[in-house]
């Protein structure tokens, strides 16, 4: 146990003299959260929408200003021709065209009903549907006050939709964001720093004056991880603090809980950076391999896309991916205030991976070679 | 007088694949001795030591180190023993003492033990004013003493050093000298390799490696003695030499 105690101390000192990696420590979660929480969201302000009007009514003007209207539209160019509007599509100056053919107003008052066309960019298919959804909303409720004015109609449905949103009620996107994000903020720590604390030993060769002498593999391993485990720890800490004053996050379920998830989930992150230490020889070799895996396990974790709307291969692929657990309990316990018991089967899941990983990375650990 | 042999090495090989690093090597070191492995670059000194040490597996033959054996025993082997790495292998960002702290502890000495064992290495080496200098700030020379001082710092019974004075101004070269034979009087074998032909002459006994295998092995009298040359520098030369007649 002593022998542990002097690598942790020298693992410290090393890092706390590494002003810059110090540095980063620090800024990330102020930079994550504020950057990527504002920046990161789906909602979409500002269409820029292009009007090619060539009926020229009142009830074409009508329609357009509904459109301008919207928090979410831009108001934006005017065409007669469909060519021209076209031309902005191509060349990424306007996200969706509306076109009023000519006669719409006279169609409407003569046959009762009239098109529209809405051409939407779609090379970004979540924006685009995003974008369809508004401009029929904008839509239906257009055509629910012409029906209502003129023909004095209510529009008929027979069953509505009361809608309620729970745990989230005004569906901020942030707070569905914050606690993705404190989890990429304590895996980036948990896995790259650890992964490089060991291969930065191979590179400069002092690993071989630690191979040389009599300490064990695991007394080793656990004096490299546990200070990275201890700085991932209070990393979260100040990412919870910050959210809660920053952003006003709520943290509805219990805070302990909390890091007894973080404290397993590290354990797979850190050996999981481990196992890639000790089949790269150089730093370099190790980031990249950390890079690959981590944006692969990060797409496939739920935190930009939902988990259920993969393919079921890719689902059945999510089961051993550490990151989605963890997502999935930090959104749990923090907007949900879920207990120990809703979390335990992620709980029981990390545990067995940590001790799967780490077992594999001290057997892949090797003294002579 | 005859001591007893610390090192017993029968048949050493070593392959990686099909290249042969180190060919049936068999030699012994007697305890308190200044043993020292000659050859040029690549003749397979390092890859012998690091077995020695038990860093690396030998392919084939009996090795025991200080009474243990090198297939079974490595970390009792681990215990006694010192090794200094050609690579350098200090923490450049600690501090000397800082240093000193760490292998010192990962060696199982005590607070007190390690403490004074700073003090006097510094003392001894003249070095005081570097205890709380980054080993970054300080000249490789010293760096190579600090780096000796550590490997024996926690008494072991042999100390392996790969090519410690390589890259070291002659002043420090000799001083290191001063260091290892003061190292043998306490009685700590000195396993060394080198490819300066001088300190050859320094060593009590001599093994001339070429090509991965051993080409000559006795004192550096004898040796001259036998081959016919008035330095050890003349004896290699024609070693290597003859290996090239023989090869060509």
């Amino acid at each position: 146990m002593r022998n542990i105690s002097y690598i942790i101390q020298k693992e410290f000192i090393q890092l706390f003299r590494n002003h810059v990696m110090l540095r980063i420590i620090i800024l990330m979660p102020v930079i994550q959260l504020f950057i990527l929480a504002y920046a990161a969201t789906f909602e979409i302000k500002k269409i820029r929408l292009v009007v090619v009007d060539q009926d020229h009514s009142v009830t074409s003007r009508d329609l357009t200003a509904h459109f301008q209207g919207s928090p979410f539209y831009k108001a934006g160019k005017h065409y007669d021709s469909y060519k021209i509007a076209e031309n902005d599509i191509i060349h990424g100056s306007a996200d969706q065209i509306l076109i009023i053919p000519a006669g719409f107003e006279k169609d409407l008052n003569r046959e009762g009903f009239s098109q529209v066309q809405v051409v939407t960019d779609a090379i970004n298919g979540s924006a685009a549907s995003l974008m369809s959804a508004y401009s029929l909303a904008i839509i239906r409720d257009f055509n629910e006050r012409i029906l209502l004015q003129e023909k004095n109609i209510q529009f008929g449905q027979p069953i509505k939709i009361q809608y309620s949103y729970w745990y989230n009620p005004r569906l901020d996107y942030i707070n569905f964001m914050v606690p993705g994000i404190l989890v990429l903020l304590v895996t980036l720590i948990g896995m790259f720093l650890s992964s490089m604390a060991l291969v930065r030993e191979k590179e400069i060769g002092t690993i071989e004056q630690i191979n040389v002498s009599p300490i064990r593999k695991y007394q080793f391993i656990i004096g490299k991880l546990l200070p990275f485990w201890v700085v991932a720890l209070a990393d979260l800490a100040f990412g919870l603090i910050l959210a809660k004053l920053a952003f006003n996050i709520p943290i509805v379920g219990s805070i302990g809980l909390i890091f007894l998830m973080a404290m397993v989930y590290l354990l797979v992150m850190q050996g999981i950076g481990l196992l890639l230490s000790t089949i790269t020889n150089t730093q370099q070799q190790a980031m990249f391999l950390s890079w690959f895996i981590l944006v692969v396990l990060i797409l496939m974790s739920g935190l930009f896309t939902p988990i259920e709307s993969m393919p079921h291969w890719a689902q059945v692929l999510t089961w051993f991916n550490p990151i989605a657990y963890f997502i999935e309990t930090m959104r749990m316990i923090m907007l949900k205030g879920s207990g120990f018991m809703d979390v335990m089967k992620s709980f029981l899941i990390l545990s067995t991976l940590s001790i799967f990983i780490l077992s594999l990375a001290i057997w892949r650990y090797r003294k002579v070679v | 007088m005859k001591r007893e042999n610390i090192i017993e090495v029968k048949d050493l090989t070593k392959k990686f694949g099909n290249f042969t690093a180190n060919d049936k090597l068999t030699f012994s070191v007697r305890k308190g001795e200044v043993f020292g492995f000659l050859g040029a670059n690549g003749a397979g000194k390092t890859t012998a030591i690091k077995i020695l040490c038990g860093l690396s597996k030998p392919t084939s033959g009996d090795i025991s180190v200080v009474g243990y054996d090198v297939y079974t025993q490595p970390e009792e082997i681990k215990k006694n023993i010192g090794y200094m790495s050609q690579k350098f292998s200090l923490y450049e960002d600690l501090t000397t003492a800082e240093n000193f702290r760490f292998f010192g502890g990962i060696y199982g000495l005590k607070k007190a033990e390690i403490k004074q064992k700073t003090s006097f290495y510094l003392q001894q080496l003249d070095m005081e004013n570097a205890r709380d200098k980054i080993i970054q700030s300080v000249p490789l020379g010293w760096k190579q003493k600090l780096a000796f001082s550590i490997a024996v710092m926690h008494e072991p019974d042999i100390v392996f050093l790969d090519e410690p004075t390589s890259g070291v101004d002659p002043i420090t070269r000799r001083q290191f000298w001063d260091m290892i034979y003061n190292t043998a009087r306490e009685g700590i074998t000195v396993f060394l390799t080198t490819h300066y032909m001088d300190e050859a002459e320094y060593c009590e006994r001599v093994t001339i490696l070429v090509d991965g295998r051993i080409e000559a092995l006795d004192t550096p009298m004898a040796l001259k003695k036998q081959f016919g040359g008035s330095s050890m520098e003349e004896v290699f030369v024609k070693l290597a030499r003859k290996k090239l007649t023989v090869d060509g």
